[in-house]
């Protein structure tokens, strides 16, 4: 065997391996939740005892400003104009939700979190054999490691994983964990089953310098797409009971405990999906130079580029949400998390069923 | 920035109605309803004023800019788009329209009335992005006018009750060591020059008064970057219609060793743009000298070997009254000449073929574009010799690159290179139809109307011609065909887009201006300045400010730190800065504004 093909079978043995720990994190994320959710249960309980004797006749009077509408007559922090981005609950409201979700500003804590700790040190393990298993494919191929959907499928986990676990240093998201392990395994599974591909060198078309910043940027993007997807996914359950805590009826959903409110997640994913946004403004443009100079013309309308439009819109759509009246929270959630499916099509179903001049699926 | 007074805060009026007044009015008469189902998009959330032509035009306009308009135009856009990526586009591939409709005659047609095969010009399309661009005009230049006026007026009046903004803090200057507090009124003008350092635009306030204070703003760049960003897309969108009216597209094959003038004539197609005359065609001529392919020989790896790694053009450009230039044409790397551009695009094998007539007569004698249809160059021929007597000679077939005989008997390709090139025909004679006047494909001959003389079927066998056996007689003394060399050639786009520059510059100030919006935070500081005692009871200056953020900024606490720090370092203080108090406000401010 040469050593192209020894570093080949090295990376997808690494793949393998990686993809098996990320699903051990995944199954320790999981048992974090149901185990902390538990205890965070029993103090809830607790504070629901002392609420009732406090503030009962408050909460269900405030159920409509969870949709952002009752106006609040009390509330005279000043404000710039009002341009405040995304909705707000007032100071008792706030208080009683803080009493069933996680704090908002995402710190951590210093409380002892074994099952955590397992899953985050897995997490590590895994995303190290995980680099391992790209670098040792782009050493074998000896060029960037995004060139056809098997790489650009497990390149992206790889940066879904290292968004994520550069993330954590400064917040604690540990609550995503289970989201974003489960999504970074199905992502290395989709490409193990769905595209597999031996190493080889890259067609003419590809050869590019437009190949290496577009394909990154927009693997770059996706990754943080990722992740505000399964913050909206989260944002809409925690929406969700929190309406029910206001109403006064059981929260349910006992994990949601240790998941920020909604709004903290919203500012978070808004953030993150800004940048995001703007990676992917980067994209389609580079794409665009890119194609004007093998292709000859910028804009072509080939269905890889329609969707990338499209991506780019819905998400541009989203930025106005958060400014535009009875668009934050869920429906901005939802948009989220349409864009994201958006781009996930784009991965998939525009890659191999649709033709164009992008076929360089490696299938 | 309409709030001159911050501390009366009104919430989301901006958020509703961008600019304009009257979107304001009508979106607080939308909160007053308490309407929260983001008030219907089509429909509107206000009576319909019955107000004559003008006011119903105002109105309108009023509802085409404000923001909700703008959300739903632009997802309407993103769903319209979809369609053409569903359904074959002619601006893509005609044909694939063509067929289409072949397929399905009655859907075919229903779709071509509703325009999905021209999605991108269609009238539906056409009419969501011009409403919204005329949108974002109604909505950003109100926006700019109103940014103009508050870039030219001071920072806003300092409220009252600094402890109301959601970051305050407060330091006591002086007073210890019986050293005496620093007065009011320099502490507030050391403040302002401290803030103005640090990018602020400041406005010193009340002084002479007992309670001075500085009126401090900074990030005005933040909304004209959201101005410079939402313009520039006009300016995409202006170039992008320039490129189509006055620029063109064409297509050219060439072999090796011929020349391509840029005439109208010369084009195998042309497509120019709605308002491009070919006269207007520079007059240049490009030669291709040379076309080299490299194939991957790399035999570690057979399943990557014989793919291609590298395609290479030399071409000579020859423009009038110039020296003739040579240059290297490549598959990212198109050859610029006065903005008219050429890209490879294609290349395959020409094999030179002389075709000599039932007569005796050479009817045909040159090279035939073959078009490769796989990996290893197997290539389709057509060949038609109208020129042919006492009949006009037909052949179709397949260029073999490097021809192996298989198992089976049946001659094909192996690799693409040219190691035994072999011509697989089947030829015909008969009337090619021709002078007809309806144009062909010549890509395509049709043999209905033909007699067949060499086939796969057919007695005599198919014609087989390599560089062992180059002849080859057709069967009733038709005449001979013989395979003299392979010559590559290289297919070309030529293009001219005069919006491609104006393109790039508006993408480069969107960019910029994104950028710009992001990530400058903008943000507000009042110091106000006044005698007082410190917690000791001693006679002091306490320093009060406070920090406002436009939108959500979670580094306010940040800068207020940053300030608390330089303040400290100017002046010392009796206490440690800040107050516990001031610190929890802190967190709250974090998890977002407090507005509905
Ligand atoms: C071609 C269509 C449009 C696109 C792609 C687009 C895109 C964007 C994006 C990406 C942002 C967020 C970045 C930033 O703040 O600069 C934004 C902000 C904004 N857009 Fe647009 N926009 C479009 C049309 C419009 C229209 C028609 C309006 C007015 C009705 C509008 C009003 C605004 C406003 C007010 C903001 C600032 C929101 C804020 O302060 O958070 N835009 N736009």
């Amino acid at each position: 065997m040469t050593i192209t093909e020894t570093l080949g079978t090295w990376s997808a043995l690494f793949m393998l391996l990686a993809a098996m720990t990320y699903l051990v994190a995944f199954v320790a994320f999981a048992w974090d939740m149901a185990s902390h959710s538990r205890t965070l249960r029993r103090a809830e309980h607790h504070s629901r005892r002392d609420e009732q004797l406090v503030g009962a006749a408050t909460a269900p009077a405030q159920v409509n400003s969870t949709a952002g509408t009752t106006k609040k007559a009390d509330d005279s922090r000043p404000g710039l104009g009002a341009n405040e981005r995304g909705r707000g609950h007032k100071p008792p409201t706030r208080a009683v939700l803080a009493e069933h979700v996680a704090d908002s500003s995402m710190r951590y804590t210093g409380e002892r979190r074994p099952a955590a700790r397992a899953a985050l040190t897995i997490m590590v393990l895994a995303f190290l054999l995980h680099t391992a298993a790209v670098a040792s494919r782009a050493i074998a191929a000896g060029r960037v490691p995004w060139g056809n959907m098997y790489e650009f499928a497990t390149t992206g986990a790889l940066v879904v994983a290292g968004v994520y676990l550069a993330a954590l240093l400064r917040r604690d998201l540990r609550f995503v964990g289970t989201l974003v392990s489960g999504l970074v395994v199905i992502m290395l599974c989709a490409a193990t089953i769905g595209f597999p591909t031996p190493v080889g060198p890259l067609v003419p078309a590809l050869q590019s310098w437009w190949l290496v910043i577009h394909v990154s940027i927009a693997v770059a993007a996706s990754g943080i797409f990722t992740i505000t997807f399964a913050m909206a996914v989260l944002q809409l359950l925690q929406a969700r009971r929190e309406r029910a805590i206001l109403a006064g009826e059981a929260p349910g959903m006992g994990f949601l405990a240790m998941v920020p409110s909604s709004q903290a997640l919203e500012n978070l994913s808004f953030r993150l999906n800004a940048v995001g946004f703007v990676f992917w403004t980067f994209t389609l443009a580079a794409g665009a130079i890119w194609a004007e100079q093998s292709w000859g013309r910028y804009w072509g309308w080939d269905p890889k580029e329609v969707w990338t439009f499209v991506i780019w819109v819905v998400y541009a759509a989203y930025m106005h949400a958060r400014a535009t009246r009875g668009w934050t929270g869920t429906r901005s959630a939802w948009l989220s998390i349409a864009g994201y499916l958006c781009v996930i099509f784009n991965f998939t179903v525009v890659n191999t069923v649709f033709e164009g001049l992008h076929s360089y699926s490696g299938l | 920035m309409t709030a001159g007074n911050p501390s009366r805060p009104s919430p989301g009026v901006r958020k509703a109605g961008m600019s304009t007044t009257a979107s304001s009015r009508e979106s607080s008469t939308a909160r007053g309803a308490g309407s929260s189902s983001a008030a219907g998009l089509g429909k509107s959330d206000v009576e319909l004023p019955a107000l004559g032509p003008l006011g119903m035009a105002r109105w309108a306009w009023t509802q085409l800019t404000k923001m909700n308009t703008a959300l739903f135009l632009l997802l309407l856009l993103a769903v319209a788009a979809v369609p053409g990526s569903i359904f074959p586009q002619r601006i893509q591939d005609p044909a694939a329209v063509q067929d289409y409709i072949d397929n399905n005659p009655a859907l075919g047609e229903w779709l071509d009335r509703v325009q999905l095969f021209d999605v991108f010009s269609s009238a539906w399309f056409s009419a969501i992005y011009i409403l919204l661009f005329v949108s974002l005009v109604g909505c950003v230049l109100p926006r700019a006018a109103k940014h103009w006026r508050a870039w030219r007026a001071e920072p806003p009046r300092t409220p009252r009750r600094l402890e109301r903004l959601p970051e305050h803090r407060s330091l006591a200057l002086g007073g210890r060591d019986g050293a005496g507090a620093p007065a009011p009124g320099d502490v507030v003008a050391d403040a302002a020059r401290l803030l103005r350092r640090r990018g602020y635009r400041v406005a010193v306030r009340d002084t002479g008064s007992a309670a001075p204070s500085v009126a401090a703003e900074r990030g005005m760049w933040k909304e004209v970057g959201n101005i410079v960003f939402h313009l520039a897309l006009l300016g995409v969108l202006v170039s992008v219609a320039v490129g189509s009216l006055f620029g063109y597209k064409g297509q050219k094959i060439l072999v090796e060793g011929e020349s391509f003038a840029n005439t109208l004539i010369n084009y195998d197609s042309f497509t120019p743009g709605t308002n491009y005359n070919p006269d207007w065609l520079d007059p240049f001529s490009v030669r291709l000298d040379r076309f080299e392919a490299v194939f991957n020989r790399d035999t570690t790896d057979p399943r990557s070997y014989g793919a291609p790694l590298d395609f290479t053009a030399e071409i000579t450009v020859q423009e009038p009254g110039a020296e003739p230039q040579p240059e290297t044409l490549k598959v990212n790397a198109p050859v610029n000449v006065n903005g008219v551009k050429s890209f490879l695009i294609g290349n395959g094998y020409a094999p030179v073929i002389r075709v000599t007539d039932g007569n005796g007569d050479v009817a045909f004698e040159g090279p035939v574009v073959t078009i490769p249809s796989d990996g290893v160059y197997t290539s389709s021929l057509v060949l038609k010799v109208p020129d042919a007597r006492p009949d006009q000679l037909g052949f179709t077939g397949l260029l073999l690159p490097t021809a192996v005989t298989g198992p089976d008997g049946m001659p094909r390709s192996v690799d693409p290179g040219l190691a035994n090139p072999q011509l697989i025909l089947s030829s015909y004679y008969g009337d090619l139809g021709l002078d007809s006047g309806v144009p062909q494909n010549v890509y395509v001959l049709d043999v209905e109307e033909l007699t067949e003389l060499n086939g796969m079927l057919s007695q005599s066998g198919p014609i087989a011609i390599d560089a062992a056996n180059p002849v080859h007689e057709l069967p009733e003394g038709k005449g001979t065909i013989e395979f003299l060399d392979v010559k590559r050639y290289v297919g070309l786009d030529i293009v001219y887009d005069p919006g491609r520059f104006g393109a790039f510059i508006s993408f480069v100030l969107a960019f910029t201006g994104l950028l710009m919006s992001m990530f400058i935070s903008r943000r507000r500081v009042w110091v106000r300045a006044a005698k007082g005692v410190d917690e000791h009871g001693r006679a002091c200056t306490v320093l009060e400010y406070g920090l406002l953020a436009r939108g959500e900024d979670p580094r306010l606490a940040t800068e207020a730190e940053r300030l608390s720090k330089l303040f400290t370092e100017q002046w010392g203080t009796a206490d440690p800065p800040g107050d516990p108090a001031a610190h929890r406000s802190t967190n709250r401010a974090w998890s977002g504004p407090n507005h509905d």
